[in-house]
């Protein structure tokens, strides 16, 4: 086999896996990527049922309802517009009335939002990010809501253990 | 003074790398031994005051010198000492002097133990070295200096991230970063083979020790910072596809790449130019999940536009760093010779089938965590790209990948035969297809996905083990000659069987925690016992304690087999009062390689828990694989070929070849 002959399969065969590669990643884009929207967003982008997204904004106050068997119902609100919210599973330690939350999930038919995951960050004032650029765009943006930021990026390499906590 | 002598230092140190960056060059150019050999004494010199700089600002955290605003912001006089310590690089200041102290520090090395590398190329290597420490030299100094004093010092610091006050703290970043930044050697020396523009087999063999050095310690710094996670966090999550996670997991997949290239390169002088390309790929990678860790362009594209100007130094660093040594490839890498001829079915083409997949594989990961960065500052419009992306492109290109590991070590140099392979590799088939079957049957109507995975994990471990058993003839030959072949047998050949097997464990452990695991969330009061897998678990009681800088309510839990009380666990929910934060402690208990999980949620106020309790089976086994791997790395590590002291210079690598 010459060189040409070997250089022209392996330079084939690394197409070939490239494509494969792209194919992929074209095709995981158009199913699993998730949109973050804040509930006026969900309001004018009329998000159908079953669409799933991550809805972010601020846990309006005195809304936290308890049910049995850890079922919860609470609004998450934006300024202008509120969505209920109903979760079932034990809510992140920095879960609050008042402040920032991102829940992912989808609506239901009778338009209340079913969250399997509910995120908060580990620091008291954090407000996640989504929620924090989406309440400034929309001028509901408080200074002190900012101070977490430096704080949360302390640790090094350690996204999981320094960033997220999640509740399933 | 202490917090001066460390800033000074460090500025030191500056002066030391500028010097080391410029006339070693210059000396390799005019032939002048003597500047050459500056390269030498700078680089140890530099090391010096780095870890002078470095035990100063440890020395201030643990004595709470509180008019230095990196102590103030990050410590507490109450902590206990080791988060003293650790907290010193738990914050962006320190971590950075953390990332320079190795880089000083393997640049030290080098110089130390490169006395047999030809003077010529030391002296380019350590001054690439030099580059890269001046630059983030001046990104601390000028940005993130760790010794600022404070006008008005306060009595007491605001503490530790609480998060962070784990022994995790402690082995995690040291770890990364010595896997991070030992790319950097490897980089070093394929920027001097491109100066040079002279490159060969030998080269190989002083690059590949340090290769293996960083990929051993990323590999346990990814494993660590995984377990870290697990039972950090409370839930049970192991790898969340997190772009900082992300970020370390790129370099490993470009260095893993580059670990097999170097072999080819060093066995058959082929894969040249793509080896440097790969030296080049895995420090960017490295310097890209530096700048995506430091900048805050994760946390926030507007705060990283608010606050710009540490990000857009590291992106400046970024770029010089990637656009120039890739310009520089892309200028001299046609000048290096062609090396050796091999058909496609052989060892060569096996690594470069790895090397193509796992590349590939890097890019899908490089795609789905700067796509919504990017996607974000073009648009505005914000996405996550999650597990499910990844599940999706990452995982089949690790089917093939997979598969095809157990015939590289198999297949013949320059021209391999695949049918023999195959047949060699029959009873690593049957043993997959046993396990299959078994596994198949106890989980008859679940998912198929995961009993094939077990399969093919199967297939990987005995396949690994088929060609050690080839080797020294074990169930063929006499158990004493089969033992002395076993000595004799290289130590690299361990190396990379443990490593091989290693990959096939982690994914054993990896398929049985997502598919079996199972989980039993729900509120308990004292009394109360609840089911899992087997275990009875009764909450006995919820008592308040006092620790050194939190309160806790801690839960007691008595497990129960068959009615009889095996062992106890203690999970608690701890507050930190200076941050009014509050942490979730799990306790786990391990039976063999599978793991109970307790995890509180919100205590009510009638003595009520919420808990959430696993039971994990294998869950061990996702870390246990990488250890697998870094101990087979460190065997090969001490391989008499690899030892860095045993390169023979260029004109002799027609002997080594013909020794193999």
């Amino acid at each position: 086999m010459t060189r040409k002959q070997r250089r022209l399969i392996i330079i084939g065969g690394s197409l070939a896996v490239l494509g494969v590669a792209a194919a992929l990643v074209l095709n995981a884009m158009r199913d699993s990527i998730v949109f973050f929207s804040t509930p006026k967003m969900a309001a004018e982008k009329h998000i159908p049922p079953g669409k799933r997204f991550r809805l972010g904004g601020l846990v309006q106050p005195g809304s936290l309802v308890r049910g049995d068997n850890l079922k919860v119902k609470f609004e998450v609100g934006d300024g202008s517009n509120e969505l209920p919210v109903s979760y079932q599973g034990i809510l992140p330690d920095l879960f609050r009335e008042g402040q920032g939350v991102v829940a992912e999930g989808a609506l239901d038919a009778s338009g209340v939002f079913k969250a399997d995951t509910v995120l908060a960050k580990h620091d008291e004032n954090y407000m996640p990010k989504d929620v924090a650029d989406a309440l400034k765009k929309q001028g509901h943006w408080k200074d002190e809501y900012g101070a977490a930021y430096k704080v949360n990026n302390a640790a090094p390499g350690s996204a999981a253990a320094g960033g997220k906590e999640a509740a399933r | 003074m202490i917090a001066e002598s460390g800033h000074y230092a460090l500025v030191l140190a500056l002066g030391l790398a500028l010097i080391q960056s410029t006339v070693p060059i210059l000396g390799a150019r005019w032939r002048d031994v003597a500047l050459m050999n500056v390269a030498r004494s700078t680089a140890i010199a530099q090391l010096l005051f780095v870890a002078a700089s470095f035990a100063a600002l440890v020395t201030l955290h643990v004595s709470s010198d509180f008019s230095v605003v990196n102590v103030v912001e990050n410590s507490h006089s109450m902590k206990p000492l080791l988060y003293k310590i650790t907290g010193v690089w738990g914050n962006h200041e320190g971590s950075m002097l953390l990332w320079v102290s190795i880089l000083a520090l393997f640049g030290g090395l080098v110089a130390i133990f490169g006395n047999n590398l030809p003077i010529s190329l030391r002296a380019h290597v350590l001054a690439v070295q030099a580059w890269i420490a001046s630059a983030f030299y001046l990104f601390i100094l000028l940005t993130s200096n760790p010794f600022l004093r404070i006008a008005n010092p306060p009595m007491e610091g605001r503490d530790l991230n609480p998060v962070l006050q784990d022994i995790g703290l402690a082995v995690h970043p040291p770890m990364l970063y010595l896997g991070y930044v030992g790319f950097s050697i490897s980089f070093s020396f394929a920027i001097a083979a491109l100066i040079e523009g002279r490159i060969d087999a030998a080269w190989a063999r002083w690059v590949r020790p340090w290769t293996l050095i960083a990929w051993i310690f990323l590999t346990t710094g990814i494993a660590m910072g995984s377990y870290w996670a697990y039972y950090s966090l409370g839930w049970g999550g192991w790898w969340f596809w997190d772009p900082v996670e992300n970020a370390s997991l790129m370099p490993w997949l470009a260095g893993t790449a580059l670990l097999h290239s170097l072999v080819v390169m060093e066995k058959r002088n082929a894969l040249k130019v793509w080896t440097i390309l790969l030296s080049i790929l895995a420090f960017s990678l490295s310097l890209l999940g530096t700048f995506l860790v430091r900048s805050g362009v994760l946390t926030s594209v507007h705060a990283f536009a608010n606050d710009p100007r540490r990000g857009v130094f590291i992106l400046l660093i970024l770029c010089v760093f990637i656009g120039g040594s890739l310009s520089l490839y892309v200028f001299r890498a046609s000048s290096l010779k062609q090396g050796g001829l091999f058909a496609p079915i052989s060892r060569e083409g096996a690594l470069v089938l790895n090397n193509l997949l796992l590349t590939t594989a890097c890019a899908t990961v490089f795609v789905g965590t700067l796509y919504p960065l990017a996607l974000e500052v073009m648009t505005g419009e914000k996405i996550s790209v999650g597990a499910p992306f990844f599940n999706l492109t990452f995982g089949p290109l690790f089917v093939p990948l997979l598969i095809a590991l157990p015939f590289g070590p198999l297949l013949a140099w320059k021209r391999g035969d695949l049918l023999g392979a195959a047949q060699r590799l029959t009873v690593a088939g049957v043993v997959a297809l046993i396990g299959l079957a078994l596994v198949m049957a106890w989980t008859f109507g679940g998912s198929t996905l995961a009993p094939l995975a077990v399969g093919l994990a199967l297939f990987v471990i005995v396949g690994a083990l088929v060609d050690i058993v080839e080797r020294i003839g074990l169930f063929r030959l006499p158990l004493g000659i089969a033992a002395g072949r076993a000595r004799g047998l290289p130590r690299s050949a361990w190396g990379t069987m443990l490593a091989h097997a290693g990959v096939g464990i982690a994914l054993i452990g990896i398929v049985c925690e997502t598919s079996w695991n199972s989980e039993n969330i729900r509120t308990m009061k004292p009394g109360d016992v609840t089911n899992i897998a087997g275990y009875g678990l009764k909450l006995e009681s919820v008592t308040p304690r006092q620790g050194p800088n939190y309160r806790e309510m801690a839960a007691k839990f008595s497990v129960l087999v068959g009615g009889r009380v095996i062992a106890t666990m203690l999970p608690s929910k701890r507050n930190f009062t200076t941050r009014s934060a509050t942490t979730t402690e799990a306790a786990l208990l391990s039976r063999g390689a599978s793991q109970l999980y307790i995890s509180l949620g919100d205590i009510a106020p009638d003595g009520s828990v919420a808990v959430r309790i696993y039971h994990k089976p294998l869950v061990l086994l996702i870390w246990f694989g990488p250890v697998l791997m870094a101990l087979g790395g460190v065997l090969s590590l001490s391989d008499r070929r690899l030892r860095v002291g045993a390169p023979k210079p260029a004109k002799s690598y027609r002997g080594l070849q013909a020794a193999e």
